[in-house]
């Protein structure tokens, strides 16, 4: 076999190049779970839309839920997206500071969201009675919910594994207090009872733990990231408006039709 | 998205902005429409219409559909396309069993007109 020969056989076992995305195969990867992952949601509210329309009990959600809460949960989510596109532009126009400064306003922006939203289900589940089991308008509410907010917990981890490779020492502890925070946040919002104090602060530590020891093992030397290599930003970040595209159309489909 | 000239990206983050305050803006009429006196199928279609309009904002410009290839767009559009057919094929079904719910006889009812058969 000619060498030319050789270099056409390993090309077509493993191109170097996707033909869709020829920054790297990891961004068409992220477009194919975005797109099954779309459909999860997409099947999650038509099995809402169909709940709803058969039941004449249905409650008006402006009745349960409050709009404003949500409204600001929105916005937030909205500015996070615009601060992760500045991120990646900072890195593009290899400007490192730019893409850990607007990173970490993102990952606050993501914490805060879960924050509020952990607000919401303590107020709708401890003062309200409302529950997963109690109607159909729970179950379908604290489940699409609840898998976004999942989503929103793993792009905070995520863009905090990001992190964690653009910066070092010091700078990964401030990640870790973050992230930490944020799970804390959450764990004592839904909890949100002395007797539970206990049990908030361990899952904060736990969760904590855990950011800390992805961001460690993910973090390379500062310098990992440059303006002509930054696909893993690029991919975090797509990742990231996609849960801001999924809450916007919640929003409107739980929230205020 | 291949090349990044510091012009292009600069031009980038001017449109980020621009989008930014159409989806404030359009979050905004969201909430003023749910207060108007309107019917509430009109409000629905409405509603709709500015979400999908929202979620396209972001799709194109913060995700760069707009400027990735034709292909990847049919990759991130099939989703939507499937489930609109899935819910335009659960309509037939939902609009029988709504007839069975709100034409059905209540129990009470039904007892009593068994006795006196």
């Amino acid at each position: 076999m000619s060498q030319a020969a050789v270099a056409d056989h390993d090309f077509a076992l493993e191109p170097a190049e996707s033909p869709l995305t020829p920054e790297s195969w990891g961004k068409l990867g992220m477009w194919v779970f975005l797109a099954g992952d779309a459909m999860s949601f997409g099947v999650l509210l038509a099995g809402y839309g169909a709940l709803r329309y058969f039941d004449p009990t249905w409650p008006p959600p402006s009745s349960i839920l409050g709009i404003q809460l949500t409204a600001l949960m929105t916005f937030l989510l909205i500015c996070s997206s615009v601060t992760m596109v500045e991120a990646l532009a900072g890195i593009r126009q290899g400007d490192e500071a730019k893409l850990r400064r607007f990173l970490v306003l993102t990952i606050i922006g993501g914490a805060t969201f879960l924050g509020l939203q952990a607000y919401e289900w303590n107020k709708l589940i401890v003062h309200e009675g409302q529950s997963i089991a109690k109607d159909n308008f729970g179950a379908t509410f604290f489940i699409l919910t609840g898998f976004h907010g999942c989503h929103v917990f793993g792009g905070v981890v995520y863009l905090s594994a990001i992190l964690g490779r653009a910066v070092r020492g010091v700078s990964s502890a401030v990640v870790t207090g973050v992230t930490g925070a944020a799970a804390a946040l959450g764990v004592i919002g839904i909890t949100a009872k002395s007797e539970s104090a206990l049990v908030a602060f361990i899952g904060a530590a736990v969760a904590g733990g855990i950011v800390y020891g992805v961001a460690n093992a993910q973090r390379g030397p500062r310098g990992t990231y440059s303006a002509h290599s930054n696909s893993e930003v690029e991919i975090g970040a797509l990742y990231w408006h996609f849960v801001d595209l999924i809450w916007i159309l919640v929003f409107t489909f739980v929230y205020l039709m | 998205m291949a090349t990044h000239s510091a012009e292009a990206l600069k031009q980038e983050e001017r449109r980020y902005l621009r989008v930014f305050i159409w989806l404030g803006v359009l979050t905004a009429v969201e909430l003023w429409i749910t207060t108007v006196s309107l019917p509430k199928f009109t409000i629905g279609c409405f509603l709709v219409v500015l979400a999908a309009t929202k979620a396209s904002l972001v799709a194109l410009y913060y995700m760069h559909l707009a400027n990735e290839k034709r292909t990847l767009m049919y990759i991130a559009l099939t989703p939507a396309i499937i489930c609109v057919w899935l819910v335009l094929m659960l309509s037939p079904d939902l609009g029988s069993v709504r007839r069975l719910w709100t034409t059905q006889v209540p129990p009470a009812a039904a007892s009593q007109h068994a006795h006196h058969d």
